[in-house]
């Protein structure tokens, strides 16, 4: 409870005395290409093995002749779009970049750095963490978009070259009985997501206390910290925005 | 001037300031010293405001600090430069960019006069050429003399220096102390020091004070320093083989 109490009060502290608005714009579009650019690769690889293991698998599990073949687009879209785009996307963000922004943030503390800032009369927390908590915010629901396009794309390429279905079996699965809420309900969970991994990451990194060791131990602890927090709001966001 | 008052200050029930007083002298080279452990980076870090005392002030010519609301604070930072003890240099930024950085905060300049501030004080320290270079790419006696430019390029009107020679040669850490005494005195600024190197002291400590275990023990000059009575003060001066040297025993 401590620590959560520590947590809402360094959230606070970003929101009081902090630098003008104009600060933060060249900020942010650092950030935005630091935190969410650099991420492309990465999660637009996983994303699309992930489509692609999707769609074997559910051939693999379609062994009643009565089960039409276009379920298997038809899974390989649900599971992207309503858990796998945001969540994964999310857990994946938050080892890369939560371990570089806990890492990058503790090592600016165990160096000074963020005495300097102090001390030059910049309120610390608000110039480091606000930039990347909105970038992370914005970039988040950008990858999940992209997430959910490539793991599709993914099921598609795996239907072709695993001889899974007819190829319009997929894409007419991929049509079939879609809701269309399953989008903006992925881009609320990512933008969540982002908050939390950026938030909690500056948190552990901001409060690292002593050597190299702690800062290394503040990385694992906001990828761990983040990745538990992403699946309890995973459930709650579930629960509140689906029922 | 800066005016310390009977400022004391605890970590969960430490006591590691007990009720300091002490007057830095404009365009004087202020000294505290002591051995590792006694509360001078604490008191340094208080007096800038990176800790708040729970008892006494900390006054800027005249202008209490700590009872200061936060914009009178940013005035006050904005005439404020501070030396870390590693530099504390924006890895991210190149040494030219380190030294623009509290411009790009605090002042209303246009680039080119950004950039001719940024270039003159570079050439003050010496270090016109590495302008381009990154932090992790010089030196760390380069690396201090860029943290000078960057605490004194807002015109700053106090300068705090924490262990400015540690980790340095002894010829690279005389050509630091002479620098921060020259621009002491240049720009006429009240300079803080905090060190337990006695060379430093000897060569440019105007006024000295001299702190254990959280007390302040003995104030003075360096040419009253070899006579001072106080045990924990010789203890800690005649560990040094220079002040022996000195003192000709």
């Amino acid at each position: 409870m401590r620590r959560l109490g520590e947590y809402i009060l360094f959230l606070k502290k970003m929101f009081s005395n902090r630098e003008p608005l104009t600060t933060y714009v060249r900020l942010f579009f650092q950030e935005c290409i630091n935190i969410g650019i650099n991420s492309l690769f990465l999660v637009g690889f996983v994303s699309l093995f992930v489509g692609a293991v999707i769609a074997l698998q559910m051939a693999y599990n379609i062994v009643s002749p009565l089960l039409p073949k276009y379920i298997i687009g038809l899974a390989t879209r649900e599971m992207m779009i309503l858990e796998m785009a945001p969540t994964l996307s999310a857990i994946v963000f938050a080892g890369k970049v939560g371990s570089q922004i806990a890492g990058g943030i503790g090592t600016m503390r165990i160096t000074e750095q963020i005495d300097a800032l102090e001390v030059m009369g910049i309120n610390s927390a608000s110039y480091l963490v606000l930039p990347k908590i909105i970038a992370g915010m914005a970039m988040l629901p950008l990858l999940a978009i992209l997430s959910a396009a490539l793991g599709i794309w993914g099921g598609y390429l795996a239907t072709i070259f695993g001889n899974l279905s007819p190829t319009e079996d997929y894409i007419y699965g991929i049509q079939n009985t879609f809701v269309s809420f399953e989008v903006p309900f992925a881009i609320i969970k990512a933008f969540v997501f982002g908050f939390i991994v950026t938030s909690i990451s500056a948190f552990k990194g901001y409060n690292v206390k002593g050597g190299a060791l702690e800062v290394g131990k503040a990385s694992t602890d906001a990828v761990t910290a983040s990745c538990i927090a992403i699946l309890a709001a995973d459930f709650i966001l579930a629960d509140t925005l689906l029922s | 001037m800066i005016e310390i008052k009977n400022v004391g200050k605890s970590f969960q029930g430490k006591e590691v300031l007990m009720g300091i007083s002490a007057t830095f002298e404009k365009g004087k080279t202020n000294m505290i010293i002591g051995a590792s452990g006694t509360g001078k980076s604490v008191l340094l870090k208080t007096i800038v405001g990176l800790f708040s005392p729970d008892k006494g002030s900390v006054l800027y010519d005249g202008r209490d600090f700590h009872a200061s609301t936060i914009r009178e604070q940013k005035i006050i930072r904005g005439e404020i430069g501070m030396l870390f003890q590693g530099s504390a240099l924006f890895d991210s930024l190149t040494v030219a960019e380190n030294v623009r950085f509290p411009l790009n905060i605090h002042s209303d300049m246009s680039e080119s006069e950004k950039d001719d501030k940024v270039n003159f004080y570079l050439k003050r320290v010496g270090l016109e050429n590495a302008a381009h270079k990154m932090p992790s790419e010089i030196s760390g006696g380069m690396q201090k003399r860029v943290g000078i430019a960057r605490a004194i390029v807002m015109n700053s009107q106090y300068l705090f220096c924490d262990e400015p020679n540690s980790g340095l040669d002894p010829q690279t850490a005389w050509m630091i102390d002479q620098l921060i005494h020259e621009i002491t005195q240049e720009y006429n600024l009240t300079t803080v020091i905090v060190s337990h190197d006695m060379n430093s002291v000897m060569e440019i400590g105007e006024y000295i004070m001299f702190m254990y275990k959280g007390l302040k023990i003995w104030e003075g000059t360096k040419d009253e320093i070899l006579d001072a009575e106080p045990k924990e003060l010789k203890d800690f001066l005649f560990s040094n083989k220079l002040v022996r040297t000195f003192k000709g025993i």
